[in-house]
């Protein structure tokens, strides 16, 4: 049984279809990319992993269970998590709540022993310790503590960037998703990005997918890649062979440009 | 940054020795109260707790979960009649039947939570808006609440106790009304309201860090709408006498404005909205009899009115202030208090 696998999935808008048949599966510990133009389907496929979409055809099992048709809440009880492209971060929170909402679902404070919160000793105020503090723990894996009590509305995209990431690392995952992780970071965010991407593989185990522009990362630190065009798979393969795919070359290594960040 | 910090600092109720010294000053303050000033001044006083649950509990929603509701003079009916029929004609004593009331209330809010998870908006703004006037004209059809007659509270009595005094019901009030205001405190600094504001941000953030939406959207309805009918379950002492036309949609948009001039999402905000503008609305109810203004307003009334047009005056300036605060200063009393804190940070001498 694959660790995580998608078959045959489909889901079109208004008769355009943004993937079709689209087929492959991930080993656990993998770091596996999905690369492809604007447009692809990359971050329709991240929607219907996570439940945000249901697809129109096709199946997604994760350890074997089936996803399709699971809330989006449902999906993350399972062990995923993910980023988002266009940030969306609890904006009017600090770091440290964003990060606890992450701890949602490991938590089980309700009405009633929220109401209680009466001091340390309490239901509530055990917990609230117990979650700040491995909360705390992923402000100090992703070098936040000079933001943790700011909103994270002021804070620079960049930084809003890793704010996402600190949330989902909080639910524990055991698959990531990270849609455009280094978007619209500078080339010291990046390496910082990509350090951490590696640290979360390595020393947490975790099996990441990654949607990402920069090819260099990509080639860098990715086991396998998935190329997608227009909802199809064009190729999957390692780096290597990726790399040597025609249409890969024509669409992103042919030419001089192809090494810098895609818009 | 010490290396041992103790993350209970974060959500802790008394953040330091000041505040547990300004928290024994109001305890001291409320009790002392109806021993300083005259009798209508405690009724004012209850009638600005009431009016603080209920902008409390609609700040839940409205500020904090970013619902709206234009109905929660329903639910305040709900808790109202509720509360006094469950006395009289199941003899059931005053707290139990105050507290079912309000869970019935609940209920109510947690089945208008239902429409709520597919609207938004306008939409939402109407569905609460007819709830509102459903409930008042239900209640005004039915003989066993009294159709259009209204209803008498019986004697409050708590055991022994026999509360027949302002002054007495009083501290009733302020009771229930801080145990409330500590709690629903209590709930936003944890889990659930965190999933709440969660929620306001980014919905779909929040359902993919596996906060299910349809639990915590009814939860914050059905919340409010508690608070909403434990505050009505209290009104109905307070004024001894109800009827339907009092629960209006009037109603509901002051309460709205309470949490609107007080600054969504803040609960001191939402006291200081509540405690202004029901002192507001009293004071107005009787502008007529203001020196100057009142002859004033009685003359243009006449030229341009009905005479019954000043009567409800304070509602246009409800509106009017409403208008203002989301124009100018959309975090309303908050937010001028919180920029006055940053003004006085950096204030030279
Ligand atoms: N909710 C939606 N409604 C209509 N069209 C959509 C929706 N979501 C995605 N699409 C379309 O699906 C295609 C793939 O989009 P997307 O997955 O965002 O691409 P990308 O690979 O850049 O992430 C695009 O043509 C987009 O317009
Ligand atoms: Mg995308």
């Amino acid at each position: 049984m694959p660790f995580f696998q998608v078959e045959a999935l489909s889901i079109s808008f208004g008769g355009l279809a943004a993937l079709s048949d689209l087929s492959f599966s991930v080993e656990k510990g993998e770091i596996f990319a999905i690369i492809g133009p604007n447009g692809a389907g990359k971050t329709t496929l991240f929607n219907c992993i996570n439940g945000i979409y249901r697809p129109g055809e096709g199946s997604i099992r994760f350890k074997g269970q089936s996803l399709v048709g699971m809330r989006p809440d449902r999906v993350a009880r399972c062990g995923i998590a993910r980023t988002f492209q266009n940030i969306e971060l609890f904006s009017h929170m600090n770091t440290m709540e964003n990060i606890m909402l992450g701890r949602h679902l490991h938590m089980k404070t309700g009405l009633f022993r929220g109401a209680f919160l009466w001091g340390k000793g309490s239901f509530a105020g055990k917990e609230e310790r117990e979650n700040r503090q491995k909360a705390e723990e992923i402000i100090d894996f992703l070098d936040l503590q000079s933001v943790r009590n700011a909103f994270v509305g002021a804070l620079p995209y960049g930084t809003q960037k890793v704010v996402e990431l600190a949330r989902a690392l909080a639910t524990e995952p055991e698959l990531l998703l990270l849609d455009e992780p280094c978007a619209g970071m500078n080339s010291e965010e990046k390496q910082d990005m990509i350090f951490w991407i590696k640290d979360i593989q390595d020393e947490l185990g975790v099996t990441i997918l990654l949607i990402e522009h920069d090819m260099n990362m990509v080639m860098d630190i990715s086991d396998r890649i998935l190329v997608i065009n227009f909802g199809r798979q064009v190729t999957l393969g390692t780096p290597d062979a990726v790399q040597r795919h025609p249409e890969v070359i024509k669409a992103y290594l042919g030419e001089e440009a192809a090494l810098e960040p895609h818009p | 940054m010490d290396m041992k910090r103790d993350y209970y600092e974060d959500i802790r109720f008394f953040t330091s020795g000041v505040t547990v010294f300004w928290f024994v000053v109001l305890i001291v303050f409320l009790s002392a109260f109806p021993f300083l000033v005259k009798n209508y001044y405690v009724y004012v006083a209850n009638y600005m707790a009431i009016n603080v649950i209920v902008a409390v509990g609609l700040n839940i929603l409205v500020g904090y979960t970013g619902q709206i509701s234009l109905g929660h003079a329903g639910f305040f009916a709900i808790g109202a009649y509720g509360t006094v029929t469950l006395m009289t004609s199941a003899h059931v004593p005053f707290l139990p039947a105050l507290f079912l009331a309000a869970g019935t209330a609940a209920f109510f809010g947690f089945l208008l939570g239902l429409p709520a998870l597919r609207l938004e908006g306008p939409y939402l703004a109407i569905v609460t808006l007819g709830f509102g006037l459903t409930v008042t004209q239900v209640i005004g059809k039915l003989d066993f609440f009294g159709g259009r007659q209204g209803l008498h509270a019986p004697d409050l009595v708590i055991g022994s106790w026999n509360l027949d005094t302002d002054r007495e019901f009083y501290y009733l009030v302020m009771v229930i009304t801080v145990v409330m205001v500590v709690a629903v405190r209590n709930i936003i600094k944890t889990r659930v309201g965190r999933a709440f504001i969660a929620i306001r941000d980014a919905d779909i953030a929040a359902e993919a860090m596996g906060v299910n939406l349809v639990v915590f959207k009814t939860l914050a309805f059905a919340l409010s709408a508690f608070c909403t009918g434990i505050a009505g379950g209290l009104y109905a002492f307070v004024l001894r006498f109800i009827e339907p036309e009092i629960f209006t949609l009037l109603m509901s948009i002051m309460f709205l404005a309470m949490v609107v001039v007080g600054g969504l999402g803040s609960i001191m905000g939402s006291i200081t909205g509540a405690c202004l503008l029901s002192w507001m609305d009293l004071q107005l109810r009787n502008i007529l009899s203001f020196p100057h203004v009142g002859t004033w307003l009685e003359s243009l009334s006449r030229m341009y009115f009905s005479i019954t047009g000043v009567s409800n005056i304070q509602f246009i300036l409800f509106g009017g202030i409403m208008i203002a605060i989301m124009l100018f200063e959309p975090l309303g009393i908050f937010g001028i208090w919180i920029r006055t804190k940053k003004y006085w940070k950096t204030w030279p001498f």
